[in-house]
């Protein structure tokens, strides 16, 4: 497992990546779309919106398993590279949406999405 | 500059690759000015951040502009080792983002005085914004991509929320916050799922593995030897890619973000979003669907049926919602969705003719809708919001020519022959009739006929406004209208554009067709 995510020297592209035995891609990518899965279920549920926040949070990094994953397997960097800005515009996307939620809770008192009515259809 | 050159000797970047971002980088240097500008001056003449912003926006054309003439026989460039593609349809969009920030920013400077939110940092926000939107234009990587989707993006939910103190617009801003950080993230999964096809985040890469996959010797599913199989994870990853490129462009099911946003926005952010950032979304598109997926065309995992099925759709449900509608930033925002349909179907025929319209449509929208959201801005002032389409009432007896204008921007939205709308659309719709009759399938004419249909639908929606400014029984409010000369000269120049483009468009097809024309070879190439 440490050695999957650790181990990528230039040296070694072109060698079969390192494997723990029996645990092969799809186990990796199987468990990223199940947290991703997950995420999108629960932005679509919660009703706050911190809370939803954070699904969309858990999405992000259900990708960056994806990326890494993959990248161990092709035995390229770009894709460890994509995880670290990913990491950053989320860290960025966290500073902006929190600033828009202290403005909300300042005006109104309230982080139930349902309470933000005003703008209908 | 001891920097640049010590990384000029270490070859990791070279001063041509910065030569090819030069626009760019004088929107940032200009943008992080304008930031220091609010601090140091006073508030009264915090204007002269607008001017400085017009004016950094003028150099940043120009600099575009001598890009395209030293270079206009050597395109595409690619710089920063691939990261970025520097060709005619980078260009054209770069050019369509930069006459958008203008009027957008000439059309701010009033609303922000009504709302006695006058700050320099709005300014350095569209710059910005700005920015990303150009990046977005000549990305050719995910990675790149990504960033300046992302830049656009952060830098719009700021700006939705800019004025922080009423309620309205942190509610926008809350909604398209956390629905645009969604699709971002669904769009990020499709862009993983694209990199574990090919190994490489470089769309040229892509496609050549996407193409690889699809030959019939390799097997049914098209196996990696890992035992991934391949083609379902092409299809996942563009369902996802499309998903979330459909939320950018508000395009049905994707598109209940839009008028909550639209209408709770500062109305020049509304302005600017409804144009810039939804063009910059369908550059992102464009670019994506076809020089990475493009060789799908055909094939049975096709992505024209989905679009064109979403664009029948978007269509519909955008004009028949905007026919109720009695906020008239709301029905503008209906509106948008209606027209994201419209420039969907340029991609559905995926041929000149269509990649013409689009850049045309797109061109035309820019300038007619902040010229629409620019008389709206004209009807605020202090107590009166001037946002309901009741608000206009009387607008021809008290100032003509305002009326005038609005009326022909709105049949311009339309598409009435003699405005650019017109030409817009036809070249759209042209584009299919043409695929139609290639490819021999009849789907493509049932398409056009539906979006002509409803082309006739959305006037009664655009002519409401024309009725109610003409023959309104009521004068609103008969206090004259206070324009700036910044919106004063931003109305006249939207109103000459579309004019122009309507009456005499043959310069604007030729430009469109010599530009835009190798990205098509480029589609077409992997069939």
């Amino acid at each position: 497992m440490t050695e999957l995510a650790i181990n990528f020297p230039f040296a070694l592209q072109g060698a079969p990546a390192p494997q723990v035995q029996g645990i092969d891609l799809s186990w990796y990518l199987a468990l990223s779309a199940v947290l991703f899965t997950i995420g999108v279920v629960g932005v679509i549920i919660k009703r706050n919106v911190i809370s939803m926040f954070m699904c969309i949070e858990l999405m992000l990094n259900a990708v960056n398993l994806t990326f890494v994953a993959f990248a161990s397997y092709f035995r390229d960097v770009t894709g460890q590279l994509f995880v670290f800005i990913v990491m950053t515009v989320a860290a960025a996307e966290a500073a902006v949406g929190l600033g828009i939620i202290i403005a909300i809770f300042r005006n109104r008192e309230s982080l139930d999405v349902d309470d933000a009515n005003i703008l209908k259809l | 500059m001891f920097l640049l050159l010590q990384a000029n000797t270490t070859e990791l970047y070279s001063l041509r690759d910065l030569m090819l971002i030069a626009p760019e980088l004088i929107l940032t240097v200009c943008g992080c000015v304008a930031l220091v500008m609010e601090v140091v001056l006073p508030y009264r003449k915090s204007k002269w951040t607008a001017y400085f912003a017009l004016v950094s926006i003028g150099l940043a054309a120009a600099s575009l502009a001598s890009l395209y003439f030293a270079n206009r026989d050597l395109f595409p460039l690619d710089g920063f080792y691939g990261m970025l593609r520097i060709d005619g349809f980078a260009i054209l969009f770069k050019a369509i983002f930069l006459i958008g920030a203008a009027l957008t920013v000439a059309v701010s400077m009033r609303y922000l005085d009504v709302e006695g939110e006058q700050h320099g940092e709005y300014y350095a926000l569209v710059l910005f914004a700005t920015v990303g939107m150009m990046f977005l234009a000549c990305g050719f990587d995910l990675i790149s991509l990504y960033i300046s989707l992302e830049l656009m993006a952060l830098t719009f939910y700021v700006l939705v929320a800019f004025t922080k103190r009423e309620k309205r617009s942190n509610e926008a801003a809350m909604k398209y916050f956390l629905l645009g950080a969604f699709s971002s993230g669904i769009l990020l999964y499709g862009m993983s799922l694209l990199y574990g096809v090919a190994g490489s985040t470089n769309l040229g890469e892509i496609g050549r593995s996407i193409g690889v996959a699809l030959q019939p010797s390799v097997n049914e599913l098209g196996m990696m030897t890992s035992g991934i199989p391949l083609r379902p994870l092409i299809l996942l990853g563009v369902i996802a890619l499309s998903a979330g490129l459909f939320f950018k462009i508000s395009a049905v099911p994707f598109h209940m973000w839009a008028p909550d946003a639209y209408e709770g926005a500062p109305t020049p952010v509304t302005a600017f979003l409804s144009t810039g950032s939804k063009a910059a979304s369908f550059a992102l598109y464009l670019r994506i669907f076809t020089e990475a997926l493009g060789g799908l065309r055909g094939t049975a995992l096709d992505w024209a049926p989905l679009v064109a099925i979403v664009a029948a759709i978007t269509i519909l449900v955008g004009n028949w919602a905007a026919v109720t509608q009695e906020n008239s930033k709301r029905l503008l925002a209906y509106s948008s969705i209606s027209n994201a349909g419209y420039v969907l179907l340029g991609l559905v025929a995926g041929n000149s003719y269509g990649y013409i319209g689009i850049v045309i449509y797109l061109l035309v929208y820019t300038l007619m809708n902040i010229g629409a959201f620019g008389i709206i801005i004209s009807l605020r002032r202090r107590g009166i919001i001037g946002d309901n389409v009741n608000d206009m009432a009387g607008l021809a007896q008290k100032a003509p020519g305002m009326a005038a204008m609005m009326a022909i921007f709105m049949l311009s939205l339309g598409g009435l022959p003699a405005t650019g709308g017109f030409i817009g659309k036809y070249f759209l719709f042209g584009g299919l009739l043409q695929r139609g009759r290639l490819e021999e399938k009849s789907w493509y004419y049932w398409l056009a006929a539906w979006a002509i249909i409803n082309t006739v639908v959305s006037f009664y929606y655009y002519v409401r406004f024309i009725k109610v400014m003409y023959l309104g029984e009521r004068v609103a409010d008969d206090r004259p209208l206070a324009l700036s000369p910044a919106l004063r000269a931003a109305l006249v120049v939207s109103l000459i554009g579309v004019i122009i483009i309507g009456i005499y468009p043959q310069p604007f097809i030729d430009l469109a067709q010599k530009l835009i024309t190798p990205l098509t070879a480029g589609a077409l190439a992997f069939r």
